[in-house]
């Protein structure tokens, strides 16, 4: 499969990318990994008229300290999130989930705001900052923005990110010691979930779901049974309470619910056994 | 575009369209054909190559994209008519059947033992989860992993 015929300019600067883009509009798309984009171009079902590649600002590629949070810059790899120590010790969850993305090859390609830009409800990475309370940084031709995780995900592969905007930087806040836990469930290792379970307990719980809707969501009210007093098992119960959960080849919406609601009460479980 | 990069440690130049995959660059331009185009989707790793010394698949990576970069590819592996150790093991413990899977397998492999020299079974058969093998039932490629691992001559 050869994706459609498409020019290519290599971004040298964060600045420079924004002004193509500003120039290009939609028909502009930036590539990093290209490890969301890519597949979707050799299907045809995205052709954009120029691909601006980002892949080589380095200096976007980093996880930093930053006080009450770590800072972690969107050219980052799976690989080297998984890896890194600072993530290990102050968001567990974060470089967990990244180890457990499609397969090592994918890893060491893909990165995290490329993940994170594609807005794909299936993906793993966006249900983790969600549960982490993360916030986005997103830079255009006005200036820097701060948005958080939660108003990120508009719908179907669609973010909150304008078309001249670019997604700089994920700001994770630290959570050493929260209880933590990933479900994914999937029936062949390097599969996509067909039910994802993020949770991090922290004095306050938050659970976010892969594959539950068209965007990347937030099990609001499991949230809000677990603050309100409930027991873990009867929060679960609320696993898609509202939600309205996609039916294709892997599982029907029922069956999706069913899982929701075990992986929901699975999470909150290891979570509680691994807080400090 | 114009790029120039190193294929099996020897320096290429060539003028390419920017849609030009590195699979198809590889393997048509260059007549590499030891890297094998399995699923195009970015499954089943039978095209798996070295980038910067790290397995990516080929398929999902533009040529452009590998510009000034160090690609190692199956055929760059033996040290002349010297088998590479993994592929050593691969052929002692009978890791293939039709061999289709196998360069990318090798290469996958190779690539796993430099990040975990001294892998645990488990970690040999997550390791290889990106690669697909519709033969053996990867019992003897999961051997030869192992067997590598513990070659005197070393892998990395």
């Amino acid at each position: 499969m050869i994706p459609a015929a498409f020019e290519y300019q290599r971004a040298g600067s964060l600045d420079a990318a924004i002004r193509l883009l500003g120039e290009w509009g939609d028909e502009a798309k930036l590539v990093a990994g290209g490890h969301s984009l890519l597949p979707l171009m050799k299907l045809r079902l995205a052709s954009p008229s120029l691909l601006i590649d980002i892949g080589r600002l380095t200096d976007l590629a980093y996880v930093r300290d930053a006080g009450q949070s770590v800072a972690v810059g969107a050219l980052t790899r799976h690989h080297d999130l998984h890896l890194s120590e600072l993530l290990r010790r102050e968001a567990p969850l974060l470089a967990h989930v990244a180890g457990e993305i499609g397969d090592p090859q994918v890893r060491h390609r893909g990165t995290i705001g490329g993940s994170l830009a594609h807005g794909d409800p299936a993906s793993d990475l966006p249900a983790a900052c969600l549960a982490l309370g993360a916030s986005f940084t997103l830079i255009g031709p006005e200036g820097e923005r701060s948005v958080p995780a939660t108003e990120f995900f508009l719908g179907f592969l669609e973010t909150a990110l304008a078309p001249d905007e670019v997604l700089a930087e994920i700001v994770v806040p630290k959570a050493a010691g929260a209880g933590w836990s990933f479900q994914k469930f999937n029936r062949r290792a390097q599969d996509w979930a067909i039910v994802g379970v993020a949770a991090v307990r922290n004095g306050s719980t938050g659970v976010a779901l892969v594959n539950m809707g068209p965007a990347p969501l937030r099990a609001s009210a499991v949230e809000s049974a677990l603050a309100a007093g409930a027991s873990i098992e009867e929060a679960a119960t609320h696993a898609s309470d509202g939600l309205d959960p996609p039916s294709d080849l892997n599982a029907s919406p029922e069956y999706r619910r069913h899982l929701a609601e075990v992986l929901v009460r699975r999470a909150l479980q290891e979570a509680d056994g691994r807080s400090q | 575009m114009q790029i120039s990069l190193s294929v099996n440690g020897q320096p290429r130049q060539h003028d390419v369209e920017p849609r030009l995959l590195l699979v198809h660059y590889l393997r048509e331009t260059l007549g590499l054909t030891g890297t094998n185009i399995g699923c195009d989707t970015t499954s089943c790793g039978a095209c798996t190559v070295h980038l910067n010394g790290e397995s990516v698949k080929s398929c999902t990576v533009l040529a452009v994209q590998a510009d000034g970069t160090e690609v190692t590819t199956i055929e760059g592996l033996a040290n002349g008519d010297e088998l590479h150790p993994m592929q050593e093991a691969f052929r002692e413990n009978h890791g293939l059947q039709c061999g289709y899977c196998t360069p990318g397998m090798v290469m996958a492999a190779v690539s796993l033992l430099r990040e975990t020299p001294d892998p645990t079974e488990d970690q040999v058969r997550m390791g290889l989860e990106g690669n697909l093998c519709r033969c053996t039932g990867y019992h003897n490629i999961v051997k030869a992993v192992l067997a590598a691992a513990k070659s005197p001559s070393g892998v990395a």
